[in-house]
């Protein structure tokens, strides 16, 4: 069974050291860019359940004691998925980090590309990658965390472009959704296709990281590549 | 529709090829009336249009529009993957490396191109021969026309996320310059995995979106037969994306589709390649890599305080 998902808050909270994060970037709607039939009513209903602008957070703050740049992406608030606010909030973050020369982790939950912003969803994928491939370029670490689901257009993008690949265990990962497979090749998918465990063992993933041990993980590897680490 | 609107269009110029003089004034009419119902076209006739199996393929663009075509084969690291075309090719005798999605003309060679679903050895041979470029300075000219990236187990077992991402990723920072064609149907990630360019030309009757009009419905409605009503609202044609910037510049198309005149289509094209490849040689590589990233950068602007 994959975890119970946590809000954009939680993670944000279970990942910082206390009394030292700092939200970036008020969250702002990206609008109803393709005037879509019913998008803005159904974006304020998730606004309200959630109490959230947008799909995604982003703040700075320490993990374990060193200075670091995190997104979390909900998965509660329109299944996670990117359209243009998303999209332009990893990239701000991305390049918040390039500029601060901070360490950047994103946490990933999404069901893929927002449907209701069509074209310029799928353009997010462009962007996001385009802004990693930057800061990958002029040495920034990019940690990757998939937690359940990452699917889709976030999983065709910048959450498979990690320098560091890590996931919660037994989350769905993968580019095309279970169903979209079975309708695909007409049979029954296997117990656990796709899974955590399943990319691990094809090669997609450095490490499961149960959600306990997921802050001294990203402390450790922050450090491993000298982040924090006072030289002599 | 100009799904009714074509056979009656191809029986009335096969019965002008077949007139005699007392018939031809009446028939020549006839046709021009046809025609003209085929000026207003919805994004419903375009998606059929761009997928209208007479439509050119990328075969028949690398014949009409490059010379000494040399196709690479394979990924180098297990297989080779025909629903992606690409190789060297000289363009108005300019080397170029040349890649599409490849689509067959009968059910056989569309089984063995998997109806131009690429898997992801498909990305990473179009990545290697990217690369490839670069390292020779060629520019890369793609071309999109893909149902998608192919939904099936191996796809998954093998990354298809990873082949797509890393593709995108590289693709907006080959140090050449880029131009992408979407000739015929460019539905979501597998088809943006060929599409990150410094140009972006498209033909009039294509279409892009963020995934197929049938997948659209089925994930948003929960019935992939409203897709005749997806096409209106996704704003997939040449004329909307022009407009968000998605793309730069649409190729006119010869009247009632490409499928009806290759040679018009071919002259067309081959003018809006040659024109964008002669300004983007022209720019230092550095200067062009800003270029690239600010354009993605800046489609469809988010105001986020």
């Amino acid at each position: 069974m994959a975890l119970e998902p946590l809000t954009a808050a939680q993670r944000l909270h279970a990942t910082f050291d206390p009394g030292t994060m700092t939200p970036l970037f008020a969250q702002q709607t990206g609008g109803d860019p393709l005037s879509f039939p019913g998008y803005s009513d159904k974006l304020a209903a998730q606004q309200e359940k959630t109490g959230m602008r947008e799909a995604v957070m982003a703040a700075q703050g320490d993990i374990c004691g060193v200075r670091a740049v995190v997104c979390v992406l909900d998965g509660g608030f329109f299944m996670g998925s990117m359209g243009t606010a998303v999209g332009e909030m990893i990239t701000r973050a991305i390049e918040y980090a390039r500029d601060q020369r901070l360490p950047l982790i994103i946490f990933s939950a999404s069901g893929g590309a927002r449907m209701q912003e069509g074209i310029l969803s799928l353009m997010q994928m462009a962007k996001t990658s385009a802004a990693i491939a930057d800061f990958g370029a002029r040495g920034g670490l990019y940690i990757s965390v998939l937690t359940h689901p990452t699917t889709g257009g976030v999983a065709a993008s910048f959450a498979s472009l990690g320098d560091i690949m890590l996931a919660e265990p037994d989350a769905l990962i993968g580019f095309a959704g279970p169903r979209v497979i079975e309708q695909t090749i007409g049979q029954r998918l296997p117990e656990g296709f796709q899974r955590s465990e399943f990319q691990q063992a094809h090669g997609f993933v450095d490490q499961i990281v149960p959600r306990e041990q997921m802050k001294e993980t990203l402390g450790k590897l922050l450090r491993l590549h000298g982040y924090g680490v006072k030289r002599t | 529709m100009i799904k009714d609107i074509l056979p009656q269009l191809d029986t009335a110029e096969a019965a002008l090829a077949a007139a005699d003089e007392t018939e031809r004034d009446t028939l020549l009419i006839r046709r021009a009336a046809l025609l003209e119902q085929c000026r207003s076209v919805t994004a419903t006739d375009k998606v059929f249009l761009a997928r209208h199996p007479k439509r050119p393929k990328i075969d028949d663009y690398i014949a009409a529009l490059f010379t000494d075509f040399f196709e690479q084969r394979g990924d180098r690291q297990c297989r080779e993957d025909a629903s992606i075309l690409g190789g060297i090719a000289l363009f108005d005798g300019r080397p170029v490396t040349v890649i599409g999605h490849r689509k067959g003309r009968n059910l056989e060679e569309n089984m063995a191109y998997n109806f131009g679903m690429p898997g992801p050895e498909g990305y990473r041979k179009a990545l290697r021969i990217m690369r490839q470029a670069e390292k020779f300075g060629r520019p890369v000219i793609t071309f999109i026309d893909t149902p998608g990236a192919y939904p099936g187990m191996e796809a998954e077992e093998r990354g298809q996320s990873e082949a797509i991402a890393g593709n995108l990723a590289a693709m907006s920072r080959l140090r050449v310059p880029v131009i992408s064609v979407v000739t015929g149907e460019g539905n979501s990630g597998g088809a943006l995995a060929l599409g990150v360019a410094d140009r972006v030309l498209m033909l009039e009757n294509a279409y892009y979106a963020v995934l197929s009009p049938e997948g659209f419905a089925s994930i948003l409605w929960k019935d992939p037969a409203r897709r005749d009503e997806a096409c209106e609202v996704m704003k997939l044609t040449a004329e909307d994306l022009l407009g968000f910037g998605v793309i730069d510049e649409i190729v006119e198309e010869p009247l009632g589709g490409a499928q009806r005149d290759h040679a018009a289509l071919y002259r067309a094209l081959h003018q809006s390649i040659a024109r964008a490849l002669d300004a983007l040689c022209a720019v230092p590589v550095d200067a062009l890599l800003h270029q690239r990233y600010d354009k993605y950068r800046h489609i469809a602007p988010v105001s986020v305080k």
